[in-house]
């Protein structure tokens, strides 16, 4: 009896054993709701990544990877749900795709010991690791978007933004009011006058915003907005004859279904981005070839190439990288989320390292550093072309000012660690 | 059978007029209070607490207090997600402006805050009735969440518009901030939990209580014999807001940690813990913890049976949990009006008769 109880238990050990060693990347999306035209794409693109280096190289350093996926629907309370029912199951890395979900996970996964990735999102200040120490946002942040829109600005005008006129049309909400600080300060540096013009969740009701514009006629529009506010904002703005190539979106304002609702009067709208758009990239073949072809591929499988899928398989492959890293620091294949914190922290992506996973020329060459988590902040413009609708890149990924954000982030980040009383990390 | 009065005799007033006069209602009370305070905080873990029992805790609290005012006092109101957002941000500006009191008194003076704030808002009760008064509730609900996100003063000037709630010890155990124990935050609502449905419970049976229900029966005939609506009413909304209160500000701080007011308190806040109590019934104390645990629970149930065992994708679980829970709403208004605790109350009495029905 006793002989066969130790059986049945070392079967059981052994069954559960192959379960335990995957590493697993829990994937909070949102497929519905009024943000879901955002959230399908990214997610698809995400769990696309993990399924192609599952299929093409067993998994990351020879461990299988294992997509936890759990909707979340941008709402707050279920993101916490999904957050406890995954973090039990070994959950390496989080990214929520919200900053209000974000701000909840902060807290929690530091003390969780789970590193989160909240990549062009998030809290900026999170991109100060001595203060969040599991926290990372690189490549880039709203307040990078923030001066990269101004520098583009001031490339355009000369260099002299006196008297230019600004308007943000921003999602009231945490996320809409990050870059205003930003913009505030490099108002003061650069002269230019700014309006602030909220719109309230879900985004639909912009009449008045918009009436506003027409009036005060400013030289130029930037939009934090994510989700169906999108799509009414460039309607709303081809409505009132604003001339597009005025008007600038930040990088979650800037996909196809934003643009593609207002048809040809859409021509000409710009958005930020930190990473390239198209389909222009060997990695899309391999995708074609392991993962479409053989029906694995997430979601409907339409939004390939999608400049939001293109956003997610990004951050898929990070993580991925940052896994690899992991792995390499620690010695072990099985990492764990501890572990995968000080893969992200060591983290270094260069021109040859995305060549040979297929991307060249796909997003910045970036270290991050036990003090830098929000890696170097380059900001490139693309602008959407209604005939062909396509994306395309119109700038360089160039610098944005570093030392007034630089002084913004340590501000916040400090006043966050005064309130909580974190002890500065990094010595 | 079971539910028999027979040889269970009353010798007083008092044991006859009991909360439970069933002796096996009262045993199952007594034993409901033991498993939760003494069996459940040493098998909690954080997906429990965090998922289920804290939103249903604190959800519980918030229907009591909309019962009160819509159940009992029959004054409809579409303004709790923006009273729960009072008690959040008094919470939040009482706990960084008095670190030292201990988060306890904060929470109880976070309801007193939002008591006030919805006598206030209470007061064209006194003229306006029915639909009238839910359009002066839904324009509370829109001027707070306004309010709050357009005075940086209550948000602490902090970039985001965000709150964040740090840390706080009750006897040495932190109950609020990242570093909390399941066991902790649960016990701590289920303080609150059992404090306030005890309250409820004894001032809606007392004069307070039939006053409420004869306002809401019929307001002149409640004038006629003698009770003053100014009265009655605006303690309906003094009351409701009170649990409102404490369960915007638990809400806050030991559930959801970070809190932003469109998001977290806006008009699906109201209708959702309108729906508990519709669901649950209105008018029952029982109700507001039957309508609190269905809403927490369906979904969750839906998506574990969904997703994690039958592995279906999860939008179209997602959808499906709005079909459900919109077809079991109708369902219940068309089949049992009464909601659950009219439910509860037929089981037992067909309990009562069983096996002998006739």
């Amino acid at each position: 009896m006793k002989t066969k109880f130790a059986t049945m238990a070392v079967a059981a050990v052994m069954a559960a054993a192959p379960a335990m060693a995957d590493l697993v990347f829990p994937s909070l999306s949102y497929r519905t709701g009024p943000y879901a035209a955002g959230g399908i794409p990214f997610a698809d693109g995400y769990a696309d990544y993990f399924t192609l280096l599952n299929e093409r190289d067993g998994g990351i350093g020879g461990v299988p990877t294992r997509l936890l996926e759990c909707e979340t629907g941008y709402n707050t309370e279920k993101g916490v749900e999904c957050y406890e029912s995954t973090k039990g199951e070994g959950a390496l890395v989080y990214q929520p795709l919200s900053t209000g979900i974000t701000y909840q996970l902060i807290p929690k996964t530091t003390a969780d010991n789970i590193p989160m990735h909240t990549m062009g999102y998030g809290r900026t200040s999170a991109a100060n690791g001595k203060v969040f120490s599991h926290t990372f946002n690189y490549p880039g942040s709203y307040w990078n978007g923030a001066s990269g829109a101004v520098n583009y600005l001031l490339a355009e005008n000369g260099g002299d933004l006196n008297g230019h006129k600004i308007a943000l049309v921003y999602h009231n909400s945490a996320y809409g009011k990050e870059p205003i600080r930003t913009l505030e300060e490099l108002q003061k540096k650069h002269g230019f006058e700014l309006s602030l013009m909220p719109v309230d969740h879900p985004g639909q009701e912009q009449k008045s915003q918009w009436l506003q514009i027409r009036r005060e006629k400013p030289d130029t529009v930037l939009m934090w907005g994510w989700g169906v506010m999108n799509q009414v904002a460039i309607q709303e703005a081809a409505n009132i004859r604003f001339p597009m190539e005025n008007f600038i979106g930040i990088w979650w304002s800037g996909a196809e279904h934003d643009v593609l609702s207002a048809g040809a009067k859409a021509n000409g709208y710009k958005a930020l981005t930190f990473h390239n758009v198209g389909r222009d990239f060997p990695v899309f073949d391999d995708i074609q070839k392991h993962v479409v072809d053989t029906g694995k591929a997430a979601g409907a499988g339409d939004q390939i190439g999608n400049v939001l899928y293109n956003r997610g398989m990004y951050a898929a492959m990070l993580a991925a990288e940052a896994a690899k890293t992991a792995q390499e620091i620690h010695g072990t294949a099985d990492i764990n989320a501890g572990q995968m914190r000080d893969g992200m922290e060591a983290l270094s992506i260069t021109e040859e390292k995305m060549t040979a996973l297929g991307m060249p020329n796909f997003g910045p060459s970036f270290d991050v550093s036990c003090e830098n988590h929000g890696g170097p902040g380059l900001v490139g413009v693309t602008q959407w072309d209604a005939d062909s609708q396509t994306w395309s890149l119109i700038s360089e990924f160039a610098e944005t000012d570093q030392d007034v954000i630089g002084g913004l982030i340590a501000e916040d980040s400090n006043a966050y660690a005064a309130e909580n009383n974190i002890e500065m990390g990094c010595k | 059978m079971f539910y028999r009065e027979a040889g269970d005799f009353k010798k007083t007033y008092s044991a006859d007029n009991q909360t439970f006069p069933i002796k096996i209602d009262r045993v199952g009370y007594y034993l409901a209070l033991v498993v939760a305070f003494l069996v459940i905080p040493f098998v909690i873990n954080d997906y429990w607490a965090n998922a289920i029992l804290l939103p249903f805790l604190i959800y519980s609290i918030a229907a009591i207090g909309l019962n009160i005012l819509v159940g009992y006092c029959g004054q409809v109101s579409l303004g709790t997600g923006g009273f729960m957002a009072v008690g959040a941000y008094a919470c939040y500006k009482l706990m960084t402006s008095f670190p030292d009191v201990n988060i306890f008194f904060h929470v109880l003076l976070s309801g007193g805050i939002t008591g006030f704030v919805c006598v206030i808002f209470g007061l064209p009760s006194l003229r306006i009735k029915g639909f009238y008064l839910a359009v002066a509730t839904l324009a509370a609900q829109f001027f707070l969440v306004w309010l709050f996100n357009r005075v940086p003063w209550f948000y602490n000037n902090s970039a985001s518009g965000q709150i964040n709630a740090p840390e706080r010890m009750v006897f040495g155990v932190p109950v609020t901030g990242p570093n909390t124990e399941a066991w902790a935050t649960y016990l701590f609502c289920l303080v609150f939990l059992v404090l306030s449905a005890l309250i409820a419970r004894n001032l809606t049976r007392g004069m307070a209580g039939r006053k409420w229900m004869a306002i809401r029966d019929m307001d002149i005939a409640a004038e006629i014999i003698g009770v003053n609506p100014l009265k009655a009413k605006i303690s309906a909304f003094g009351v409701s807001g009170f649990f409102v209160g404490i369960s915007g500000a638990l809400f806050f701080a030991l559930y959801l940690g970070a809190v932003e007011v469109g998001e977290a308190f806006g008009i699906t806040k109201s209708f959702l813990v309108l729906f508990m109590i519709i669901i649950g019934g209105l008018g029952s104390i029982f109700g507001s913890f039957a309508g609190a645990a269905f809403l927490v629970l369906l979904p969750v149930v839906l998506k574990v049976v969904g997703v994690d065992m039958l592995g279906w994708p999860t939008d179209i679980v997602a959808h499906l949990q709005l079909v459900i829970v919109g077809g079991l709403i109708i369902m219940f208004l068309i089949l049992e009006p009464h909601g659950l605790a009219q439910l509860w109350r037929v089981a037992k009495q067909k309990l009562r008769l069983w096996p002998f029905p006739h």
